[in-house]
């Protein structure tokens, strides 16, 4: 079966509340059949309200979404046959586990056998077998959280929306839902939109991320690509971590430019500048500068160690460079490590293709 | 806890139980002393009253009082034929003594309560006795059948001896229009004096439909005030405990100016041209006027406790009922409506439970045919001064309320309520 990769379209959407600020604006965004995209950004930025409008909560002020072809701005929610998880679960508190489950099912008019066999066959996705008779209150958030998945997928939706569903549990109780959702989604081949602020979470567990900001969509890209192309500073800012210097274009040419900082100069990759005198921001993640580099580097410049910090895995060490005390080298702890004392000089190189020259902040 | 798992002791030896007491009497005296006072309060303001109440409603200690020796003489007698010699002298010395401590008139108003026709012949009693025309050396007997042929008759004299025991049930009785027949049984009241029990019904009718219409604009007024907006839900809020604040008298007596035949309402009625000008409807003195201006007075009741519970409802769960495939009324009835029912029981008990003993808006707008029990006891209380009558039929009134809560208890749990 072919998929469609227009399977969900958001086409040239605008959402106001007020009449006067614009919270999502001129959202072009088509997510594929089976895919899972995330919509990332920090709180404010349009991602929430992005989900409403699909599952038929929020109306777009203008241009239209599209599912499968169909233009669904004028049918209701309970008409559109999408699953959603809520950011508080939104499980029913008066019905047991069993119920809650059976109630997209009921309402559909699905034969009792059939509902049997429907509610155990999504509670055995989310191993919660034997819990039927339990009311929700009596389950741990772990567990509320997979009804509440369970129950969304229980009527075989074509689309399943996650708002931030992970966002009340615990640090290790989230890391082991995650990729839970990843296999059940790996398993049935739903089409998933999440929301969420964590980056790490986008990271883990998408196909595709669409950075939000400021109502746009900053970057529409995999994991992958997102973390080691961004494309502008926003994105470089918001996924991950990144060391940033201010400056102007001295020189470029196709993929080299010379940025001129306040006393220095380096070279860097040239992505949205495009002529000389332009301000820019280049981004360079911690792990691309090395140590005492071996090979011939662009850029090779002598720092002085600020802070060590030790991390478990990693060592993250401060430098004084290029006029920064905020530089931030990030060293794998290995049984070889090097013997890293603070106010001592090291050697710092990392190649020009690794700076970014992005748009200046 | 079996008895063979071994005590624990602290590290000084002292078990732990006893330590443990030791450590929180303190704790608990304080708290006792703390409410204390209230609990004082409830006693003197609430448990004892009610017990003063329930002995004046059974008490009939007056008559036994003040017939002491006839009533010690009666003992032996069976009730059937005229009593002896013994027991009518009982009485007149009894007598004899009301009519010196000028009594005898309130032994006549009792008696006459038990049977009618004793009013007259006391008095006539009372003016022999006066004139001293009976002679204590003959028959007493003999001469106080000549006064009146009445005490001729051997139901007067049963009347009398039904009044013996210092406790009575026959004001619960009246107050269900029943009374003691002569011979003792239990009898009902001719059909067109049965006053009470209809007033019985219509309390309960009129207090069945306030609770009803209160809810059902209640439900919607609350489920407002929970979703709006903050700025609009407390206007909207303030909207509705405004009445509240005013004096009950005031909002009572503004019904009766939008609701009297040249009222306000009637005005407007046949300005649009509702209804002719020489045929306005009556919408005071009788049940509509009452349920009116109760409805609009017990509302906040009603919105209070629904509110409280309909605002800790997340809104996404009507959403999440959608998004799961209920049309808007399916997600209201299966998911919204069942998490309210503990603030509808609230309300509901509430506004019942006030209606029932309504008083000051029935009495005011009511007229003849929305007056309600609680008006027939004040009516008692100020008017016939018939105090135990008055506390028989509150008693009731408060048991009729037990058993409602009793019921409301087995069918939704009181622990089910929530008032806010």
């Amino acid at each position: 079966m072919g998929k469609n990769p227009e399977f969900v379209k958001f086409d040239k959407v605008d959402k106001s509340y007020d009449g006067k600020v614009l919270v999502v604006k001129d959202l072009q965004l088509d997510i594929a059949e089976g895919e899972f995209i995330t919509m990332l950004g920090p709180s404010g930025s349009g991602k929430t309200t992005c989900l409403m409008m699909l599952a038929g909560f929020e109306t777009p002020t203008h241009g239209e979404i599209l599912l499968d072809g169909n233009i669904i701005s004028n049918i209701p929610p309970h008409k559109r046959g999408i699953g959603m998880v809520f950011q508080n679960y939104a499980l029913f508190p008066h019905m047991t586990v069993y119920e809650n489950l059976a109630f997209p099912l009921r309402v559909r008019k699905v034969e009792k056998d059939e509902i049997d066999k429907k509610v155990d066959k999504a509670l055995s996705m989310v191993s919660l077998n034997g819990f039927e008779t339990r009311m929700p209150a009596q389950l741990s958030g772990g567990q509320q959280q997979r009804v509440a998945v369970a129950r969304a997928l229980v009527f075989d939706p074509a689309v399943v929306l996650m708002d931030e569903p992970l966002g009340a549990l615990d640090k290790n109780l989230r890391e082991s839902m995650q990729y839970e959702i990843k296999h059940i989604h790996e398993s049935i081949g739903v089409t998933v939109v999440y929301v969420t602020h964590d980056q790490s979470e986008a990271l883990t567990m998408s196909n595709r991320i669409a950075v939000f900001n400021d109502g746009k969509v900053q970057q529409l890209s995999d994991p992958a690509e997102l973390y080691e192309k961004p494309v502008n500073s926003f994105v470089a800012e918001f996924i991950g971590e990144n060391n940033t210097f201010n400056g102007e274009v001295m020189d470029i040419d196709k993929d080299k430019c010379k940025v001129k900082l306040a006393n220095s100069e380096i070279l860097a990759n040239p992505i949205s500048v495009k002529s000389k005198g332009e301000k820019t921001t280049v981004s360079l993640r911690p792990e691309r500068a090395l140590i005492n580099p071996t090979d011939k580097m662009d850029n090779m410049f002598t720092g002085k160690i600020e802070e060590v910090i030790y991390h478990g895995d990693h060592t993250r060490v401060r430098l004084n460079l290029l006029g920064s005390s905020e530089f931030i080298l990030k060293v794998p702890n290995s049984t070889s490590n090097l013997e890293l004392k603070v106010s001592e000089n090291i050697n710092i190189g990392w190649n020009s293709t690794d700076a970014r020259a992005l748009d200046p902040k | 806890m079996s008895s063979e798992t071994k005590q624990i002791l602290t590290t000084d030896g002292i078990p732990l139980e006893v330590s443990l007491k030791k450590a929180e009497k303190k704790n608990k005296i304080k708290a006792f002393l703390l409410v204390a006072p209230l609990l004082l309060f409830l006693i003197i303001t609430y448990v004892f009253p009610i017990g003063e109440m329930f002995s004046r409603s059974v008490d009939d200690k007056m008559i036994t009082n003040m017939l002491p020796k006839t009533f010690k003489e009666m003992e032996k007698w069976d009730g059937k034929e005229l009593p002896s010699e013994e027991v009518f002298a009982a009485f007149y010395y009894d007598f004899k003594v009301l009519v010196e401590k000028q009594e005898h008139g309130k032994l006549g108003q009792r008696l006459n309560k038990e049977k009618n026709g004793f009013n007259s012949i006391t008095k006539k009693l009372f003016r022999q006795v006066k004139r001293k025309k009976i002679d204590e050396s003959i028959s007493i007997k003999e001469q106080v059948m000549k006064v009146h042929k009445r005490w001729r008759n051997v139901e007067y004299w049963q009347a009398i001896k039904r009044t013996a025991p210092p406790y009575t049930m026959s004001k619960y009785l009246k107050g269900m229009d029943m009374y003691y027949a002569a011979d003792g049984s239990i009898a009902q009241v001719d059909e067109d004096r049965r006053i009470h029990r209809i007033l019985w019904l219509r309390t309960l009718e009129i207090a069945f439909f306030v609770t009803l219409f209160c809810f059902l604009m209640g439900y919607p007024i609350a489920h407002l005030l929970a979703t709006l907006p903050m700025k609009y839900s407390n206007l909207l809020m303030i909207c509705v405990l405004l009445p509240f604040w005013t004096s009950l008298l005031v909002r009572t007596a503004s019904w009766m100016i939008l609701l009297q035949q040249q009222g306000v309402v009637n005005d407007f009625f046949v300005m649009i041209g509702l209804v002719a000008d020489d045929n306005r409807p009556e919408m005071m003195y009788n049940k509509v006027g009452t349920y009116v201006a109760m409805t609009q007075i017990l509302l906040p009741f009603m919105v209070l406790p629904l509110y409280s519970v309909m605002k800790t409802i997340s809104p996404s769960l009507m959403r999440a009922g959608k998004s799961l495939g209920g049309t808007p009324f399916v997600a209201f009835w299966k998911v919204y409506f069942p998490l309210t029912i503990p603030g509808i029981g609230a309300g509901c008990l509430l506004v019942f439970i006030l209606a029932i003993g309504y008083y000051i808006t029935p009495a005011l707008v009511g007229g003849a045919s929305g007056t309600l029990i609680s008006n027939q006891i004040a009516f008692h209380m100020k008017q016939t001064l018939d105090w135990s009558f008055a506390s028989a039929m509150g008693l009731m009134l408060l048991s009729g309320v037990l058993v409602i809560y009793w019921i409301y208890n087995k069918l939704v749990g009181v622990d089910n309520i929530k008032l806010g």
